[in-house]
């Protein structure tokens, strides 16, 4: 079983970072969004170090909904989302494999970019390490809520557009708390680890129970 | 012989018939709406007229009659949703669908007016009509889990097929109302804490605490009303659509014949 947990694994990075895979779009929409901020609020370079941290959170927020709608759609599409049904891996343990696939190929490039960018929004040094802490223990909730709103829209026909309005609601928490570790561990008052206590505790806990729901929205998708 | 109907709560599941709750229903709705209409009657009464005005809040107070009954019923009215995915999804029960549906729209409207009736209250108390606070913005989410959920059930052809995928919606997003609940004393800003449910007991005057309950009571009266109404109209609305669907595959098999 964890043979096949391994090779599922593979595949779907492979899928995602050959041709046509798309998960560069991701980083590439978020560099647009983060170019696009100075040019509404103006090129102010203080205001902009201060809010550039939250500017890259919600960047990131926004770029891992673009892959989203490809999750599932492209495997029940051809068929091997029946065969990944069929196979003796439960299929929570299949949906947590795509989805952490998912992260590795999306997430994990958005959180290596994100010092980049802040660079540019002049992020101070420390600003630029938090950020990036920050997102890698957060992304993978957003992953796992994504999922979620993937599964269940895999068999509309204009699903892609339900899924930003199932999901964001969801990841309201994920933001609140991402955001505030990062301010505490800037500017204070509270310990930075209590905020990033129960981000991780958001992203262990999605980790755990959204790969259920997503696993039951597939089901029904393929009756 | 007629066989006379057991009414214990073991047999509750005979209202799984949609017919049967028709006629139940039916004898049920004039006295919804007549005890929501007398108890909404006497609580503005007390709301509007026989309560004092607040020291420190004048008039303004009276808007709170209507805000916090509405807030209660919009977490009240997800909690309805939540309990009838839990049915759709363990039970298959075929009203628990048909329930969660109808429930939606009511809800989302009791959100708006909380949110409504508190930005109005807003303006000369905080001098703003908006602020971004937990409490208000974690209602305005779940006033957007509502419109997502509707989305959703409204996405699929068939109705039938919505009903389970829109009942996980509705468990997963269920985990914002504990936090709507809790968000005030977590953040602990603008938004003052829980007065009435409190372990200490009430902070607020009898005065007031009575016409606010009466109000609750209302809303709630008026909310199972509603909430039977639509469920009424849901079911109507999917005989319609059965009949539609079999006229027409009798049309087209006519057709297919004739030609």
């Amino acid at each position: 079983m964890t043979g096949q947990i391994i090779s599922l694994f593979r595949r779907e990075v492979a899928l995602a970072t050959r041709a046509g895979g798309g998960a560069t779009m991701g980083v590439v929409f978020f560099l647009i969004l983060v170019a696009l901020m100075p040019l509404s609020l103006g090129p102010d370079l203080a205001l902009l170090s201060r809010i550039g941290p939250a500017l890259l959170w919600l960047g990131v927020l926004l770029a891992t909904l673009l892959g989203l709608d490809r999750l599932f759609k492209a495997d029940w599409e051809d068929g091997s989302l029946d065969l990944l049904t069929m196979s003796e891996v439960p299929l929570a343990l299949t949906v947590l494999t795509k989805t952490l696939a998912h992260w590795v190929t999306t997430g994990l490039p958005l959180v290596l970019a994100a010092p980049l960018l802040g660079i540019m929004l002049n992020v101070e040094p420390k600003g630029l390490a938090v950020v990036a802490f920050t997102l890698l223990v957060g992304t993978p909730a957003l992953a796992s809520i994504g999922a979620i709103g993937a599964a269940l829209t895999v068999a509309l026909r204009r699903g892609g557009l339900l899924v930003p309005v199932l999901v964001l609601p969801l990841s309201v928490p994920v933001l609140i708390f991402g955001i505030s570790a990062t301010q505490s561990a800037l500017i204070g008052p509270v310990p930075m680890t209590t905020p990033l206590a129960v981000l991780a505790a958001l992203s262990l806990a999605s980790l755990v129970l959204a790969p259920w729901a997503s696993a039951a929205a597939l089901r029904l998708a393929l009756e | 012989m007629r066989r006379v109907p057991d009414r214990s709560p073991r047999n509750m599941l005979q209202f799984a018939n949609p017919t049967r709750f028709m006629t139940f229903s039916a004898r049920l709705q004039p006295w919804l709406w007549g005890s929501a209409a007398l108890v909404l009657a006497v609580g503005l009464y007390f709301a509007l007229v026989a309560s004092p005005v607040d020291y420190q809040q004048g008039q303004t107070v009276r808007i709170m009659y209507v805000h916090v009954p509405a807030a209660w019923l919009a977490m009240f009215c997800y909690t309805t949703i939540a309990i009838s995915s839990l049915g759709t999804l363990v039970w298959r029960h075929p009203l628990a669908d048909v329930s969660a549906r109808a429930a939606a729209p009511i809800g989302a409207a009791f959100t708006f007016l909380a949110l409504l009736t508190g930005s109005l209250w807003g303006k000369p108390m905080w001098g703003t009509w908006w602020v971004w606070d937990a409490r208000l913005t974690s209602v305005l989410v779940l006033f957007l889990l509502y419109l997502g959920l509707m989305a959703l059930w409204r996405a699929f052809d068939d109705p039938a097929r919505a009903a389970r995928p829109g009942a996980i919606l509705a468990l997963v997003g269920f985990i914002n109302v504990p936090i709507i609940k809790f968000s005030v004393d977590w953040w602990n800003t603008l938004h003052q804490p829980a007065s009435v449910f409190r372990l200490d007991g009430p902070t607020i005057d009898m005065s007031m605490l009575v016409p606010l309950l009466i109000m609750a009571l209302g809303f709630t009266l008026l909310f199972l009303a509603l909430h039977v109404a639509a469920m009424r109209n849901e079911i109507m609305r999917r005989r319609v659509r059965a009949l539609r669907v079999r006229t027409a595959s009798q049309l087209s098999l006519a057709e297919a014949t004739a030609s």
